[in-house]
């Protein structure tokens, strides 16, 4: 199976050269460009989410170390690695999983300037494959980076009215985590002579130069997490990103801040880790607690999940950081759930916003009575928001707690209470919008979900209420990766 | 020496000499620019390429002229690039009824200038180089006479490049006089173990006076006025293959004539390299034309080289050759872009006339948008590995030299704003009205540089990285 993983991250990007293709032989006024384009960047997400499925297949759960690895000498000692193990193949999968989503969930609500649209959602697809398979640190730098480039023309090209701030601060915030990270990368490069990850996984950094290289790489995950209070410029985002961007940027983006903590700052500079873990747990109760308050004052729903991401990016953070098999567990189950839930929750706005055009609470109310159906679903995921046992949510949400108590005792007791607290702003906000009189005649002849939309969500719901019911599917493919993670934590720290 | 391996060694700048004097003669009683003229200049500086890639190493003149691999590497560039500028500025300047047979003649003598500033091995062929590649250029800013921003432009370029010159030669000649030789090799084994306080300030003199070449600031006011005034396609031909002229002269001279005094001469480049950056950083902010802008651009650009240099070495300087090439292809295929486009017949020049481009032209666009992300530095179009070969030569130099690596960074992310303030200008606003189909020399050029400039470059550095190597190890040998 050699060759999987450049294939599957090559495989949107053979969809963008079929869009630029067709639309460099097409006359520009052809309408049925447009469709074609929509069907060939189904098909080739389709075809991604086909072989990422078949590399999950293929993976052997029993072995902790990096499979289907690919090694190319390219130049100066840089070489093209490829590889994934147990952490970051469920990524891959759920990156395949959520993109056709996204390209039906822009199905007729993208109808300006389609071939762009899809050309850049299918290049952020590819990008971000690659950083999850990436096996060099150089490799991942440039997948890492490269992703900028797309989101920001999707969200300043197709956003709300405030978008080109918003993507300038994406853009502009990342960057700068960025390139502190380059900088580390390269002195790590100097330093072990290797750009190699599993071969650095292995190499022993002295203390002092860990605390550096930790933090370098806290600029960039940091920010990309976001943690607080790094996190400004997601609302923002948020806010502005067309619906299935905010779907990306939550559902994976985000992932990939929690992915490199595992991947790069626990393993590679754990003594740094642990002496920086007071600092990442304050961050983190502060971001849970904080974002939480912030979440329930909000009055647009995309802002409202946008920080209540940021609260569930706090418990990522704690298991992470917890260094314990329970806390790594939760960490990744958490980011894997909230991936889906807050995709799914993004696209319940994106639905009452293509009828009604405004993401205001206050202007609905009562949609339980025309939208019956609608109801049921926001529900759904409302609860897996909340972490009702049953859903998804609960399980990456009770691990994390149980690995910081673990670990650290006040932590995980100021954190439990965020779980209460998105109660409260969830309820809330599902009060306002589904229940009571419909009292706005504009919402009158609102419809309910069409097929469409239906078959989006069909997906979203099994994969909910699977993970909730079922975790072991997921720990079972994490286990022995997630052990040896633990393992080398504990015997480098000595805890 | 025998007279036959002079002809062999110095045959690339006898076949530009030569042929510059034919043409001159040529165009004087035909009197106009016809076809056969460019192809002549042309194919005379391609011919000097390629005889520059096979021709022999070694050093004649009385180590005057040096061919080594580090020379062949630049003067390849150089006589490549200028070739490339002689069709694009005898299209530009043909739509504006100023195409003159002057212009290709002067493009052939600054190139010989350049490819001798590459080869010089002591102060007067180094002066002397810099002297016709400068004059030449001089000329070439002014070239569209009647034009008042031009000659403005010109005359501010030559006023203060003949204060820089002053500069170098009034260096020089202390240089000279406290070490008793113009030979680098001569110099240095002088100096050897002990510093000459004439000697240093002569080295403060001649640096200041590259600085103004390269335009690294503090020595950079001329720099937007000049690329502002000058005919756009001659800004994409000075911008480029000048500077890496003499960058590499300046490399030679640091590390042949005064390789142990590394200690002083690093910290002026230090200085250079984080003013030049936070300059070009800055200052581009707040442009609102884009040549200007692309001026900054080329300072902050000039400061990241620098950097690489005062990393010092064979890998400072093999990061610094990368860097400058990957520069070279993006500001001339931006320029080529810039010179191709108008609307009714006027120049496109201030950010807004670029607005909604995407919709008009997209092709142009889109290699618009990779050169300024190129110089962005977004990985993995050229200039990133440019700015990576740098990054990692200052890392190796030691925690100093990293630390000044990590505040140009920083400033990177200051200049991408500009950077990202054009793309957004031409893919995100409406557009402001049709153009003029370009021309086809300039579509060609900006094709071919955007496609060099990625995906080309994955696949060259693994040839780039061994020849740049080479050809830092010839320049760094003292």
């Amino acid at each position: 199976m050699n060759g999987i993983l450049s294939i599957t991250v090559l495989s949107p990007l053979l969809g963008v050269a079929g869009i630029i293709l067709l639309r460099a032989f097409s006359r520009p006024d052809d309408a049925r460009v447009g469709e074609a384009v929509r069907w060939i960047a189904l098909a080739s997400t389709l075809a991604t989410l086909a072989l990422s499925v078949l590399m999950v297949a293929q993976f052997d759960p029993r072995q902790s170390g990096f499979q289907f690895i690919e090694d190319l000498n390219w130049f100066s000692g840089i070489h093209y690695r490829m590889g994934v193990d147990g952490i970051s193949i469920l990524f891959v999968l759920l990156t395949a999983f959520l993109m056709p989503l996204c390209i039906v969930a822009s199905w007729k609500s993208i109808t300006n300037r389609v071939v762009e649209y899809m050309v850049a959602f299918l290049m952020l697809e590819g990008m971000v494959l690659g950083v999850f398979c990436a096996l060099d640190l150089i490799v991942f730098y440039l997948y890492f980076e490269f992703q900028l480039l797309p989101m920001f023309l999707i969200i300043g090209i197709w956003g709300g009215k405030n978008r080109l701030y918003a993507a300038f601060k994406f853009f502009l915030y990342t960057l700068l985590g960025s390139v502190l990270m380059l900088a580390a990368i390269l002195s790590m490069v100097v330093i072990a002579h290797t750009s190699s990850i599993p071969a650095l996984l292995a190499y022993k950094f002295s203390p002092g130069v860990q605390t550096w290289l930790w933090l370098a790489f806290f600029a960039s995950f940091a920010v990309k997490m976001p943690m607080w209070p790094f996190h400004t410029w997601l609302p923002d985002a948020h806010v502005e990103a067309p619906t299935a961007g905010s779907v990306i940027l939550a559902g994976i983006l985000l992932k990939m801040g929690g992915y490199g903590f595992m991947r790069f700052s626990l393993p590679m500079f754990p003594v740094a880790s642990l002496q920086f873990m007071p600092l990442v747990f304050a961050l983190s109760v502060i971001a849970i607690i904080y974002t939480s308050l912030v979440a329930f004052r909000q009055t647009d729903i995309k802002k409202l999940i946008a920080y209540s991401s940021v609260a569930h990016m706090g418990f990522v953070t704690l298991g992470i950081f917890s260094g314990n098999l329970q806390g790594e567990q939760g960490a990744l189950f958490q980011m894997l759930s909230h991936g889906v839930i807050s995709g799914a929750l993004f696209l319940c706005v994106g639905v009452i916003y293509d009828r009604m055009h405004t993401r205001e609470i206050a202007f609905y109310g009562g949609l339980a009575s025309r939208m019956p159906f609608y109801a049921a679903v926001f529900m759904l995921f409302t609860m897996g928001n909340v972490g009702l046992p049953g859903t998804s949510g609960f399980i990456g949400e009770i691990l994390s707690l149980t690995g910081t108590y673990g670990t650290s005792t006040w932590p995980a007791i100021l954190a439990a209470t965020g779980v209460i607290l998105s109660a409260v702003y969830a309820l809330n906000v599902y009060r306002n919008v589904t229940f009571g009189e419909l009292t706005n005649p504009a919402l009158a002849a609102i419809t309910d979900l069409n097929r469409r939309e239906l078959a989006l969500f069909v997906p979203l719901i099994i994969a909910t209420l699977w993970l909730g019911l079922q975790p072991s599917v997921v720990f079972n493919i994490t286990d022995a990766s997630v052990t040896h993670l633990v393992g080398a934590y504990h015997a480098a720290t000595g805890r | 020496m025998t007279s036959q391996s002079i002809v062999s060694l110095a045959l690339p700048e006898l076949i530009l000499g030569g042929s510059a004097l034919v043409l001159l003669v040529w165009g004087a009683f035909r009197g106009r620019a016809d076809l056969a003229f460019l192809v002549a200049a042309v194919a005379a500086l391609l011919a000097a390429a390629v005889a520059t890639a096979v021709g022999p190493l070694g050093r004649t003149f009385s180590g005057g002229l040096i061919v080594d691999a580090g020379a062949v590497f630049a003067k390849v560039v150089i006589y490549v690039t200028s070739a490339i500028a002689i069709p694009l500025g005898h299209r530009w300047f043909g739509r504006r009824g100023a195409a003159k047979f002057e212009y290709p003649v002067l493009v052939v003598l600054a190139a010989l200038g350049m490819g001798m500033m590459a080869s010089a091995g002591d102060l007067i062929s180094l002066y002397v180089s810099i002297e016709l590649q400068s004059l030449a250029l001089y000329i070439l800013a002014a070239f569209l006479r009647d034009d008042a921003k031009a000659s403005e432009a010109a005359l501010k370029y030559f006023v203060l490049g003949a204060l820089s010159s002053g500069l170098l030669l009034y260096g020089a000649s202390l240089v000279y006089g406290f070490a008793g030789s113009t030979h680098f090799d001569v110099i240095a084994s002088a100096l050897h173990g002990h510093h000459n306080i004439g000697v240093m300030a002569g080295l403060v003199f001649l640096m200041c006076g590259f600085a103004f070449k390269v335009s690294a600031a503090p020595f950079h006011m001329w720099t937007p006025d000049v690329y502002e005034g000058a005919a756009t396609p001659v800004v994409g031909f000075f911008a480029g293959a000048p500077k890496l002229a003499a960058m590499v002269l300046l490399a030679r001279l640091l590390s042949q004539g005064f390789g142990e005094s590394v200690g002083q001469w690093q910290q002026i480049l230090v200085g250079l390299a984080l003013f030049s950056v936070a300059v070009g950083a800055f200052g581009g902010l707040v442009q609102s034309n884009v040549k200007r802008l692309w001026a900054y651009s080329s300072i902050a650009t000039i400061g990241y080289a620098i950097v690489g240099l005062a990393a010092g070495g064979v890998v400072g300087v093999q990061s610094m050759l990368v860097y400058m090439v990957l520069y070279i292809v993006d500001v001339t295929g931006f320029f080529a872009c810039l010179s191709g486009l108008t609307r009714h017949g006027r120049p496109l020049e201030t950010l807004d006339d670029f607005a909604g481009l995407m919709q008009e032209r997209p092709a142009t666009t889109m290699c618009m948008t990779l050169f300024a992300l190129s110089a962005l530095g977004l990985p993995p179009l050229g200039e990133f590995w440019g700015k990576f070969y740098v990054f990692r030569a200052a890392w190796g130099a030691g925690t100093g030299i990293g630390i000044v690596a990590v505040f140009a960074l920083v400033g990177s992310v200051v200049a991408a704003f500009y950077y990202l303030k054009l793309v957004k200008m031409m893919w995100l606003d409406p557009s402001a009205g049709p153009t003029d189909t370009p021309a086809i020399e300039s579509r060609a050029v900006a094709y071919v540089m955007a496609l060099i400039a990625f995906p080309v470059v994955l696949a060259i550095l693994a040839a780039l990285d061994p020849w740049t190597r080479a050809a830092a190890t010839a320049l760094t040998i003292h």
